[in-house]
């Protein structure tokens, strides 16, 4: 049992680098993550901020020639960046669950759902019988709202639909009672309706077994109604971490404040949207300093000289030098 | 608005039907029949001269096959589009702007002759000293630099492919562009930059716009009116304005209600069940039927027409 206030993930100065023949680059510099038992913590960023790459890093499916090249990941406390690939494998699936962004890759056609389903509980659960095992994969089913999951036991991923197939993966995750799942770019892949469906059942799975969430997307209004907690990356480092509503609604960094601003509102038009001019170094050529320092408005000397670390702000905590003696 | 009394694009009954069929030899073993796929069904729209028309929905509504219908990529099976005459009195001409920046671009050629292809094609300037003007004052339109075209594609970042997409479809001085989803494929502060950038190319060059998109917020911050679609027709249509204050059909409360918003989030909310059935065997009557909270036993039977509303707006509901 987990004793109160010992966080399910914690990643203390994560740093993940990529060697080529042009030199180093690092993909993750200095990442600092916690998440409660039963909190989904949201990680956005735009595309190659890093947190993919994050999620990859704790799973330890990182890409090779990528490694992990500093800091420590623990889970309930056990330090599992070091484990070897075998005791790997073990943690994945059975203590961390996984769910990618497009269902149809992460499925194999080959075999029925309850093939997939009885492999991973089966894998993870020791002296169960045939009966226990399809037992369980059918409540998975039906637990995750596919109906008729009886019958839906025997069906090959073609014959689900988008949505359908995302639920399986997430009874997929679910099967060995994880206790965190990463859910990399959930719902990217399905249209809106069916969106809303798969982050309620999120959150409703999230509260009943107490299991953590980091739910990494770029997309901030599904952060806004799933996550508890948001940690915004730039350029593969966290620049703002706090509870969802501050920082959404009163952002503290200047680049969470652009990215807010240039979200067209569902309430009201404007005549020209806030937009923040640039785009995001590549990893071969991030600036000295703060990697924000081109774009931001409020830059100062120091932002250009010094790389600001994370420090408590208004809302949770920023990594901006106007937070901490100023950028002068 | 900046719409005049008359219409750019008038679209009249458009059908367009997709032999789905398997291979003759599979039909022959298997018995199989011949199937369709009617991808767009019997739709109307006007859009006004300066204006911008949305077509929204879910994957497989049929928005992007109006979209290439319309540019003359798909030949209609039934109906047609009529466009008013523009500057030369030729018809107007369009251009489409695509959704993925990455796949419409050419990554062996260099941008100067990607942006220069449709002036030699259409042998729109004398020589190349003036395609290479026009080259570099359409790189300067859409925010980039006369330097840039001697770059290749894959030295930009996906907003800036996709301003360099806007310069290509420019090049003809089309006075209409399709773009189908120009921005899904962006992250949002760049994709800010998109639409700031094609509302002053409307103002600036008095552009009209056929916009696809399945954003809801960005369509709204886009268009003067809004066409919802499901599979295949257009369910509801209105103004901007009245689409969001009142929507008339359940199919756009759903969408409506069902987009996460930054601003007002409903954490909440309840799940709303269902799916988009195939669009290969569309229920019978009113296709939204099985998942709408109104159905009667009408619906099931009785396909309903658009009907014209007192503020404007076109519904097919028989509840509306």
């Amino acid at each position: 049992m987990l004793d109160a206030g010992q966080p399910c993930l914690e990643v203390r100065n994560l740093v993940v680098e990529f060697p080529n023949r042009h030199g180093t680059l690092t993909a993750l510099n200095d990442v600092s993550l916690t998440i409660q038992p039963g909190e989904i913590l949201g990680v956005v960023g735009e595309s190659g901020a890093g947190k993919s790459m994050t999620g990859a890093a704790i799973l330890g499916l990182l890409e090779r020639p990528g490694h992990i090249a500093g800091g420590e990941i623990l889970l309930t406390g056990r330090r599992i960046d070091s484990l070897g690939d075998r005791e790997m494998e073990q943690v994945r699936g059975r203590e961390i669950g996984a769910i990618f962004q497009d269902p149809l890759t992460s499925l194999n056609p080959l075999f029925t759902v309850g093939a997939q389903l009885s492999e991973t509980i089966r894998q993870h659960g020791q002296g169960i019988t045939r009966a226990q095992t399809r037992a369980r994969a059918i409540e998975l089913l039906r637990e995750v709202g596919i109906p008729g999951p009886a019958e839906r036991i025997d069906h090959y991923p073609h014959q689900f639909s988008g949505g359908m197939r995302q639920r399986v993966v997430i009874a997929l995750a679910l099967a060995a009672n994880p206790r965190l799942i990463i859910a990399d770019e959930p719902t990217t892949a399905l249209d809106v309706s069916i969106q809303a469906q798969i982050t309620g059942l999120l959150r409703r799975l999230c509260k009943d077994h107490g299991t953590a969430v980091m739910l990494v997307t770029h997309d901030m209004g599904v952060i806004a109604e799933t996550a508890d907690r948001v940690a915004v990356m730039y350029a593969g480092r966290v620049v703002e971490v706090g509870p969802v509503e501050q920082v959404l609604k009163t952002p503290a960094h200047p680049y969470t404040r652009g990215l807010m601003a240039s979200i067209p509102a569902l309430g009201a038009r404007v005549e020209k949207l806030h937009q923040i001019d640039g785009s995001m170094p590549r990893l071969n050529a991030i600036p000295v300093g703060c990697a924000f320092n081109p774009r931001c408005k409020s830059a100062g000397p120091r932002c250009y000289r010094e790389r600001p670390d994370l420090v408590p702000s208004s809302a949770g905590e920023a990594a901006c030098w106007l937070y901490e003696g100023g950028v002068e | 608005m900046t719409a005049t009394q008359t219409d750019a694009l008038e679209v009249v009954n458009l059908d367009r039907v997709f032999d789905v069929s398997a291979p003759f030899l599979n039909r022959l073993l298997y018995r199989q029949g011949r199937s369709y796929l009617h991808a767009v069904n019997d739709v109307s729209f006007e859009v006004p001269r300066g204006g911008c028309l949305s077509l929204v929905g879910e994957s497989g509504c049929g928005k992007s096959t109006v979209a290439k219908l319309v540019t003359g990529l798909y030949l209609p099976s039934g109906g047609e589009c009529r466009f008013a005459p523009g500057k030369a009195g030729a018809p107007l001409s369009a251009q489409m702007i695509f959704q993925d920046p990455y796949a419409s671009l050419n990554p062996r050629w260099r941008v100067k002759n990607i942006i220069a292809e449709p002036l030699r094609e259409l042998k729109l300037r004398r020589n190349d000293a003036e395609i290479q003007d026009r080259v570099g004052e359409l790189l300067g339109i859409v925010g980039l630099n006369v330097a840039d075209g001697d770059k290749f594609p894959h030295e930009f970042s996906g907003g800036q492919r996709q301003r360099i997409s806007i310069a290509r479809a420019l090049a003809s001085e089309p006075e209409f562009l399709v773009c189908d989803e120009p921005t899904s494929a962006l992250d949002v502060s760049v994709q800010a930059q998109i639409l700031n950038l094609m509302r002053r190319l409307q103002d600036e060059l008095g552009l009209t716009y056929l916009f696809i998109s399945h954003d809801l917020s960005v369509v709204r911050h886009m268009s003067d009116r809004i066409a919802v679609m499901y599979l295949g027709r257009i369910v509801e249509q209105a103004d901007t304005e009245v689409l969001f204050a009142d929507p008339k059909h359940p199919y756009t409360r759903l969408l409506l209600e069902t987009i996460p918003d930054v601003n007002d989030p409903n954490r909440n909310r309840e799940i709303v069940a269902g799916e988009v059935p195939s669009p290969l065997a569309p229920p019978s009557g009113c296709t939204f039927h099985p998942r709408c909270p109104l159905a009667q036993d009408r619906c099931g039977s009785e396909r309903p027409q658009l009907r014209q509303m007192p503020d404007g707006a076109c519904v097919a509901c028989h509840f509306a």
